[in-house]
């Protein structure tokens, strides 16, 4: 197990090297010839209005914080699944009412419009 | 009785056939204290090296192959002029992005605009530590395997976060957007659709999946796991589920919208030149190629020849597994292709509400109804001691009948709840502004 982990410590760093490579190889390929209107922002030819650093829709915020309750479920069905076919019943009623109070808490969500796209 | 037949040659660690000829033979000057170690780091880059090499050359000749794939879907060839048949096109395009001028905007936040670039690339390369390449030839066989795979594979929305805010840029900061709302919503899908098959191989680790879906007679009957063959016959339903959420994870069409160029030009990279620009395709690519080989192992039975009674796994000493791995992983990437080639982009809102409207139901039915009857069958093999070719009939027919009824129920539910009040919206509609008002309404 450790084994493991330690080959994955080495593919690791590699795998940080990979774009710094690139970057180095680039660096001393490309040319550079910076300019003012070559750095502006990308905007079809017109300048920018305003700063793009905004206060952003809500939305998006309400279905992360579904996520973060779904996802943390998750973590507790991994365990549970791979232990299963060892298990008594009652482990498998207890997960079916574990997943039936999230099925209730995202039926909730949907009535109260918290899956609508603004 | 297979096992014998390959050694475990990237296999990390003791019993490593390269580790320990570089213990006997060329690392013998070394002190005792550190020969292991060295052993070991000089295994471990050897092994990194040949999965960068192999992943590189995928990875290039996939965009040739895209190309040429989605031309002929419409109706063009494709590119020809870089070398016979443009076999040298992928050459040519690292080149062409490798020498072009770096352009940094302005007003972007450097630092964080140039890490974005850098960060998107490690994670999409570490998911490939636990893919097998065959029986034995894989790199690091955790006992987590898929959890590292999901949790890794995860954590590239950050850089692409820290892309779209770093550029400073309208257009790239909803491009960014859109990406973490989409990764996050399709993760639950995703992660949700493979429970079930981890509940029915009883473990998280890419062999003991593999190991599990053994084909009675093949010879690679896992003593554990549930005797269904692959889960594909067992799992249907989650294969699709899994399927569409991994396009979604990628962010190919038809859930590109987080770089949908008709809207805001190329999402969170708009901003990005040169070889920065090519380091996101570079991570797009490998997460793709790594999607399709997670999903062949978790579906597909990975390594396993696709005959009954194990026919051309083997060819003489030779162990055929890599070859059935690799077609199996470039099916799934055909099938990215295809549905690139044919299918429209979706709208936002029909996006997320996909996900949480459908997918995530409709997985979490999935895993109870496996977790039902894999129970049930559980004990009725138990109870009554059926073995062999017909206890898999039974299992498989059972599990097909009840992803039918499941298939059946979604449907007819979800038709009642679009006649209801036109939910969950994922109609394609020609309509122009004040469409997805409606949806909502």
């Amino acid at each position: 197990m450790v084994d493991n982990w330690g080959f994955i410590a080495v593919l690791t760093l590699v795998a940080f090297t990979v774009p710094l490579i690139g970057l180095a190889l680039s660096w001393l390929l490309r040319p550079h010839r910076p300019g003012p209107i070559k750095q502006t922002t990308y905007e079809c030819g017109l300048e920018t209005i305003g700063d793009s650093w905004v206060q952003f829709k809500v939305q998006y915020y309400l279905y992360a914080l579904i996520f973060v309750l779904f996802d943390v479920e998750t973590v507790f069905l991994y365990p549970w699944a791979v232990a299963f076919l060892g298990l008594p019943l009652f482990a498998l009623v207890e997960m079916v009412i574990f997943l039936g109070i999230l099925a209730i808490g995202l039926i909730y969500a949907w009535r109260k419009g918290a899956l609508e796209w603004v | 009785m297979m096992m014998e037949l390959m050694p475990v040659w990237l296999q990390a660690g003791a019993g490593n056939p390269l580790r320990e000829f570089l213990l006997e033979n060329i690392l013998t000057g070394l002190s005792e204290a550190w020969r292991p170690l060295v052993a070991d780091l000089l295994t471990w880059s050897l092994t990194c090296a040949l999965i960068m090499g192999i992943v590189q050359v995928t990875m290039l000749y996939c965009t040739l192959l895209e190309r040429k794939f989605v031309g002929r879907i419409q109706d063009r060839i494709g590119p020809n002029r870089v070398g016979y048949w443009g076999l040298l096109q992928p050459f040519a395009d690292m080149v062409k992005m490798l020498t072009k001028e770096d352009i940094t905007p302005a007003v972007a936040h450097r630092s964080v605009y140039n890490l974005g670039a850098i960060l998107v690339v490690p994670p999409a390369i570490m998911v490939f530590a636990i893919l097998p390449l065959s029986l034995g030839l894989v790199a690091s066989d955790l006992s987590v395997g898929f959890l590292y795979f999901i949790s890794v594979a995860s954590v590239v929305i950050v850089p692409i976060f820290m892309a779209g805010w770093g550029s400073r840029n309208k257009f790239a900061l909803i491009g960014a957007m859109r990406a973490v709302a989409q990764t996050v919503s399709y993760e639950i899908p995703q992660v949700l659709s493979v429970v079930g098959v981890l509940l029915l191989a009883g473990s998280l680790s890419t062999g003991d999946i593999i190991l599990a879906q053994g084909t009675v007679g093949s010879g690679a009957q896992a003593s554990q796991g549930f005797p269904g063959g692959w889960f594909i016959l067992t799992q249907p339903i989650a294969f699709v589920i899994y399927l569409m959420a991994t396009t979604a994870e990628v962010e190919r069409t038809p859930f590109d919208i987080p770089e949908a160029e008709s809207e805001i030009i190329a999402g969170y990279h708009t901003e990005y030149a040169g070889i920065k620009f090519g380091l996101f395709q570079l991570s797009q690519y490998f997460m793709t190629i790594a999607s399709a080989a997670l999903g062949s192992v978790l579906f597909l039975g990975g390594w396993m020849s696709p005959f009954p009674g194990g026919l051309l796994q083997t060819l003489g000493p030779l162990n055929l597994g890599f070859f059935w791995m690799g077609a199996k992983t470039l099916l799934l990437i055909l099938g990215f292709m295809w549905l690139r080639g044919t299918w429209p982009r979706l709208r936002s809102d029909q996006l997320m509400g996909f996900a949480w409207k459908v997918l995530v139901p409709l997985s979490l039915a999935n895993l109870l109804i496996t977790a039902l009857l894999g129970w049930l069958l559980h004990g009725w093999w138990n109870a009554s001691g059926a073995q062999g070719l017909g206890r898999s009939a039974v299992v498989v027919v059972a599990f097909l009948a009840a992803n039918g009824l499941l298939l059946f129920g979604a449907m007819l539910g979800f038709g009642r709840l679009r006649a209801k009040g036109g939910r969950p919206d994922i109609r394609f509609e020609a309509t122009g502004v004040g469409s997805s008002v409606e949806g909502a309404a």
